[in-house]
């Protein structure tokens, strides 16, 4: 790990003006990702910028009903939150399927948005990877591919995005709040947050440099069962194999987002058009183009079967 | 067992060495945001409470948690066992949450009030859940055991806090300690000597005794 | 001590204290973390500076050069170890891969530099500024495309290559029913949860080594040899152990370069392997093919038995043993094994928990219940039909004790073994499919020479020192209460020393050898410090009994701590084995039952309840015996679900080489484990009557959960672990 300079930030423009200035700055929050990629040389930043004092750590109801959640609330507060748990369920249900307890104590809505995929080729510092080397190769492709993946991949890139509460977030319609280093504010629907990989893995989101993300918006409830699905080897502490994030409404519409298959929160409009018509139907839609390993191929008949466990549990 | 003595740790002797890193420019936390030379150790002071005992450092802002406590204070009954945060052996309590220390810098705790497993018992005086563990058998090598204790003492308060789990059936119902929830919550605490069924078992009792 | 006729009446007999459940000793030190590891030493020497390993980052090839300038400038560094500048060095006979690499490179991640400095922080930083030029070269990386290539490796006594009874070939031809399948293990990592750590320090030519080691004398044999310093001059201290599992048997490059870091250094050193090196660094189980044949009548009598097994390891290195238990644990007249033996690449294939055994068992207990299944009998009966007495390769020599079909009955009633349906993919609970499996659980029981001193002082407080270690096995406890039965005191009155290499030399922590080798070398101490005490309080030995605090001979009763007025007392002595386990063949035994839940529609399993019954003579502490079972049963769940170091064969290394790619069994894997231990003694093994229980608990234990998965879904996956996308396609309809 490169020695580095550290400031706490008093408030958010503040914090995005610092970063703004200095390329080789980062914004350190629950820190479980960031640490654990600095340490090995993956992350290199010169300069920390704490914005755990910023008090974004709140969850309010929004004039339209919906919520607004700090950036900086903890993934275990968010989950457990009587709200969230009532009318967002998908989402505490994603929240408690990833990682561990301590790790969710610590991870933050943002940094859990923001964080980097785990492929192990990326982990690697010794291997090949476009998304920590732009240009040195994609070692993954022909590699140990087993768990990356199978949709929205190029040739350039096949991680995943690890994150399980971003794609229960996906399928609520999130969008995050913004603030720039000139203290201008935006928000960016989820959709458009995390870019395709295409033939520049390396820029994974739509952030300016010293961007900084202060709130994540839910529309006002749409009821429906909702459930999260997400399968793995073992039973807990572990990343997903596949996840499916499923609001579903007693006429059989709904919404459904995956994890565990794609470079980003993965939904389909095709595939939510297909879901009366069963899970093989919306699955189709949903894997329309997709480019498995031969390691990962496993994943599309998993998304079928896991697809159609959740949707008969929500017509249980 | 009788503690060899060549074993023994005097504690107080070690304090005096907390935040020893003599040979390197002190830049206190004034200074904060001044541009450091290529390479060269930034030092940054941070205070913070542990086990009830106020500490003052001035340490490399690279230095974790866990490290400040295992290198400079010298509280090595928390463990490092991957520093990645997938094992859960360097778990402490602060501020009442329970954390993996490897993945968090000491100085992002300025103030903070951090609880180890040296904090709820000792070999003499054992806490109840460390006592639970040695009835049970809850350990083997014991390298995963004090993160295991402090997890599972925090946990508890989770449950008591209401704070529903991956394993937990009815979202807005209350949660109950069951052997089920136990496991999905201890999960975080990886034990390689598999000793899992007794640590479950001890927390069970445990359990019980706080309702 | 010479054990050489089996076992009679003996003070271990009394079992007041040996036998029982007695809590460990050390228990409160290590729940209160108080328990010292080797990287926490912080006592044991002044002014450490911190080392920072740097690993090869390609797999086969050369070092051209290592330009070491921005590394040693940087802030804090004292200095860097190199191969090229440590000095000659030699090789540990117990190594295969050299644990400092340079020029050439054996492996991935072997270790190329070491760089020291004032923290850890800055050994880190600067360790990523050593520049290191590779030119790699072409290396095997692939078990399945070099199996053609294997050869027969040299033949040792212990586990020959081939061994043939009868004319295999004919009888397998003939059997009216056969198998002929091939099963696969991968390669398996220890992942025991403290890192390989050590601080070194000298004085003068001294060395002292505070380190992790489950056998001491083993590393300080080869430190000295590698380091070309003479043994005499080296201490090894290893109290507590942050869990082995056979990857802390040898010298490994934490303890090589710690001791040369704080030469270079002049100040101790302290190194651990950072936990993404570990995996290549260091030893794995290696990954195995295995081709097994069973031949029987209709009756299902064995008639023909072979099992051959393909594993690869670097050059000089040797093959998994996966066929040495097929050659003892099932009857049949014609019989063969073999193992052939690849050069691949890869880093050091080395011992693992049940070496042979564990991988062995996977494959032979699920042909077991294929042939089973082809004979249409129930799995148990058809095990316990060709049980056998005897070698079944030498007649004439019996098992000491064998009461493996004991296990099954007993299991069998406890388990609820009868409601299991012989057809699969019956039961459903749920969205699970439900199965329940069985395997035969056998691993020998090894003996060896170990060596103890016990004193006695004069408040009464006996004192055992011995260089074994406790890897988490109960050493310190089972110790502890050998010596209180042998002096009669209280288990409060005994204090254990370990992993001292100024200790009498043990027989160390491996092979499930430690517990009753080491507890029969503390026998014999006590037995010599019995005399002297007898002789020194006037009391004719072989009248006195020691029991309460007191020695007591007729009328006689005179406190134990008296014979230490004058002075402490002391015995040392040693254990050593006669030909008891030539003529006879040792082992120990037990039956694993296992329930599993398959999801219907994702096909992950989940185990819903774990059995064992174990034979292995005495238990010498049935409450950390059974915690040695329960561990090795949980290990044996992920070998049989999720671990699998994942090679990759272009470029060589394990590519899932830390804690979240490498995937071991969590708490919400694991569900209540139940353990019975038989009620027995075997005077074949020891004055201690035990014999070990820490490896036979994965012996087999894969195959239950394999067998159980057919049972829940009728789909049979061959190929270890048995993750989901190998069942999925040939999962009954979801529906």
């Amino acid at each position: 790990m490169r020695a580095f300079t550290y400031e706490r930030a008093n408030s958010p423009a503040a914090a995005a003006a610092a970063a703004a200035g200095n390329p080789e700055a980062k914004f350190i929050a629950g820190g479980t990702n960031l640490l654990d990629l600095m340490k090995l040389q993956i992350e290199t930043p010169s300069h920390l910028i704490d914005v755990n004092g910023l008090k974004l750590d709140t969850i309010e109801t929004t004039d339209d009903g919906g919520l607004r959640i700090g950036a900086l609330v903890r993934n275990t507060a968010l989950a457990a939150d009587a709200r969230v748990r009532r009318d967002y369920g998908v989402l505490s249900r994603a929240l408690l399927a990833g990682a561990s307890a301590q790790l969710r104590n610590r991870a933050t809505t943002a940094g859990n948005l923001l964080q980097r995929t785990r492929c192990p080729y990326f982990y690697d510092t010794a291997q090949p990877c476009n998304k920590r080397e732009p240009g040195s190769g994609c070692s993954a492709l022909g590699g140990f591919s087993r768990q990356l993946g199978v949709i929205g991949v190029s040739e350039a890139c096949i991680a995943t995005h690890p994150s399980d509460m971003a794609v229960a977030m996906r399928a609520l319609d999130g969008t995050v709040e913004t603030v720039k280093a000139d203290a201008t504010t935006r928000t960016i629907p989820l959709a458009e947050l995390h870019r395709a990989p295409g033939t520049t893995p390396h820029l994974e989101t739509t952030l300016a440099q010293g961007e900084l993300i202060t709130a994540v918006r839910l529309p006002r409830p749409i009821g429906g069962r909702q459930i999260y699905r997400k399968v793995r080897d073992r039973a807990s502490y572990a990343f997903a194999l596949v996840s499916v994030a499923a609001v579903i409404q007693r006429d059989g519409s709904g919404r459904i987002a995956l994890g565990g298959i794609a470079p980003r929160p993965w939904r389909s409009e095709a595939a939510e058009a297909e879901l009366r018509r069963g899970a093989k139907a919306a699955a189709a839609a949903l894997l329309e183009g997709a480019r498995p390993t031969r390691e990962n191929a496993f994943k599309l008949p998993l998304v079928e079967r896991t697809l159609s466990a959740v949707l008969s549990e929500a017509r249980a | 067992m009788p503690n060899p003595s060549e074993l023994a740790l005097n504690r107080r002797d070690l304090m005096v060495v907390a935040g020893a890193c003599a040979a390197l420019p002190a830049m206190g936390a004034s200074a904060h945001a001044q541009p450091a030379p290529v390479g060269a150790p930034v030092l940054h002071d941070v205070s913070f409470e542990v086990n009830g005992r106020r500490h003052a450092l001035s340490i490399d802002t690279r230095t974790t948690l866990l490290d400040a406590l295992r290198e400079h204070l010298h509280l090595t009954g928390t463990k490092k066992g991957c520093d990645h945060g997938q094992c859960g052996a360097c778990t402490v309590i602060v501020d009442g949450q329970r954390i993996n220390s490897c993945l968090t810098l000491a100085v992002m705790h300025q103030n903070a009030s951090v609880t180890t497993i040296e904090g709820l018992g000792t070999a003499d005086k054992l806490h109840p859940m460390q006592a639970a563990f040695v009835r049970h058998d809850g350990f083997q090598c014991g390298y995963c055991t004090p993160g295991q204790i402090c997890s599972g003492v925090a946990m508890f308060d989770e449950i008591r806090a209401g704070i529903p789990s991956h394993v937990t059936a009815d979202l807005t119902a209350a949660v109950v300690a069951s052997e089920t929830e136990i496991r999905e919550r201890m999960s975080g605490n990886i034990c390689r000597c598999g000793a899992y069924s007794n640590i479950v078992e001890a927390m069970v009792e445990i359990g019980g005794r706080q309702g | 001590m010479k054990f050489e006729i089996p076992a009679t009446q003996n003070p271990i007999d009394q079992t007041t204290v040996i036998g029982q459940p007695r809590d460990r000793i050390d228990g409160p030190l290590k729940v209160s973390g108080t328990a010292p590891y080797a990287y926490e030493r912080h006592d044991a020497a002044p002014n450490q500076a911190y080392g920072y390993v740097l690993g090869a980052a390609i797999a086969k090839g050369r070092i051209l050069s290592i330009d070491l300038k921005e590394a040693r400038a940087a802030p804090g560094v004292l200095a860097i170890v190199t191969a090229s500048d440590a000095g000659k060095l030699g090789k540990g006979k117990r190594n295969t891969a050299t644990l400092l690499g340079g020029p050439e490179i054996e492996h991935y991640h072997q270790a190329v530099a070491l760089v020291v400095a004032e923290t850890f922080e800055q050994a880190r930083a600067a360790a990523s500024l050593v520049r290191v030029d590779y030119a790699p070269s072409q290396g095997a990386f692939d078990l399945a495309a070099e199996k053609e290539r294997a050869v027969k490796p040299p033949s040792e006594e212990s586990t020959p290559t081939d061994t043939q009874v009868g004319d295999f070939t004919g009888a397998f031809a003939a059997a009216p029913v056969s198998l002929d399948q091939t099963y696969t293990t991968p390669d398996e990592s220890h992942a025991m949860m403290e890192p390989h750590a050590t601080l070194a320090a000298w004085e003068g030519d001294k060395l002292t080594v505070w380190t992790s080691n489950q056998m001491v004398d083993w590393a300080a044999t080869d430190l000295a040899q590698t380091l070309g310093i003479p043994r005499a001059n080296l201490r090894v201290v290893s109290p507590f152990i942050g869990g082995g599992f056979g990857g802390k048997l040898f010298l490994r490059a934490d303890v090589l370069l710690a001791a040369l870091g704080a030469r270079a250094a002049e100040r101790p050193v302290k190194v651990t392997l950072h936990r993404p090196l570990m995996m290549n660094n260091t030893t794995h189980r290696p990954a195995t093919i295995q081709r097994i044949r069973i031949g029987a009548t209709k009756d299902g009598t064995i008639t023909a038995i072979g099992h051959e097994s393909w594993s690869g390891d670097l050059p000089g290195g040797g093959p998994e043993v996966a066929v040495q238990q097929t050659r003892l644990l099932y009857a049949g007249a014609n019989r063969m094994t073999a193992m052939r033996l690849a050069v691949l690449d890869l880093p050091e294939g080395n011992a693992m928990r049940a070496p042979g055994e564990a991988p062995g068992l996977m494959a032979l207990e699920m042909a077991m219940d294929e042939m089973a299944e082809k004979l249409g009998m129930d799995p148990i009966a058809f095990r316990v039909l060709n049980d056998t007495q005897v070698d079944p390769e030498k007649p004439h020599r019996p098992f000491s004790m064998r009461r493996l079909n004991e296990c099954f009955r007993i299991g069998a009633e406890r388990f609820g073994w009868s409601r299991r349906s012989q057809r699969p993919a019956q039961a459903r609970d749920g969205r699970w499919l439900v199965g329940i499996g069985v395997a035969s659980a056998f691993r020998n029981n090894l003996v060896t020479k170990s060596a103890a001193r016990v004193g006695l002082d004069r408040q009464g407080v006996v004192t055992v020192e011995t260089d074994m270690t406790d890897i988490g096995t109960g050493s310190y406890t089972i110790i502890a209460q050998t010596a209180a039965e042998m002096l009669g005191v209280d288990l409060d009155k005994v204090i254990v020393r370990l992993g001292d290499s100024n200790f009498p030399v043990s027989s160390g922590s491996g092979g499930q050898w430690g517990a009753n080798s080491s507890t029969a070398g503390v026998y014999a101490a006590c037995v010599k410090l019995r005399e002297t005490v007898a002789q020194t309080l006037g009391i004719n030995s072989s009248e006195a009994v020691f029991t309460d605090g007191e020695v007591r001979a007729g009328n006689r009763s005179v406190p134990l701590a008296r014979a230490a007025e004058a002075g402490p007392l002391v015995g040392e002595d040693a254990i050593e084995f006669g030909d008891l386990d030539e003529t006879h063949q040792q082992s120990t035994f037990g039956a694993h039952f296992v329930e599993v839940g398959v999801d219907a529609a994702t096909a992950e399993t989940r185990i819903r309840r774990m059995l064992a019954v174990c034979a292995a003579g005495r238990i010498l502490n049935p409450k950390t015996a059974r915690s040695q079972v329960i561990g090795a049963m949980t290990m044996g769940a992920g070998a049989a679900l999720m671990e699998e170091l994942a090679v990759d064969t272009r470029r060589g290394f394990f590519v899932n080489h830390d804690l979240a790619g490498y995937e071991v069994p969590v708490h919400a894997d694991i569900p209540h484990q139940e353990v019975i231990f038989l009620d027995e003694t075997d005077p074949m093994s020891s004055p201690m009557k035990a014999k070990g229980v820490g490896e036979l608990g994965i012996c087999g234990v894969g195959a239950a959960v394999a067998n159980a998965i057919y049972n829940a879904t009728g789909v049979r996956v061959r190929n270890y672990p048995i993750t989901l996308d190998k069942l999925l396609e040939r999962m009954p309809d979801a529906a």
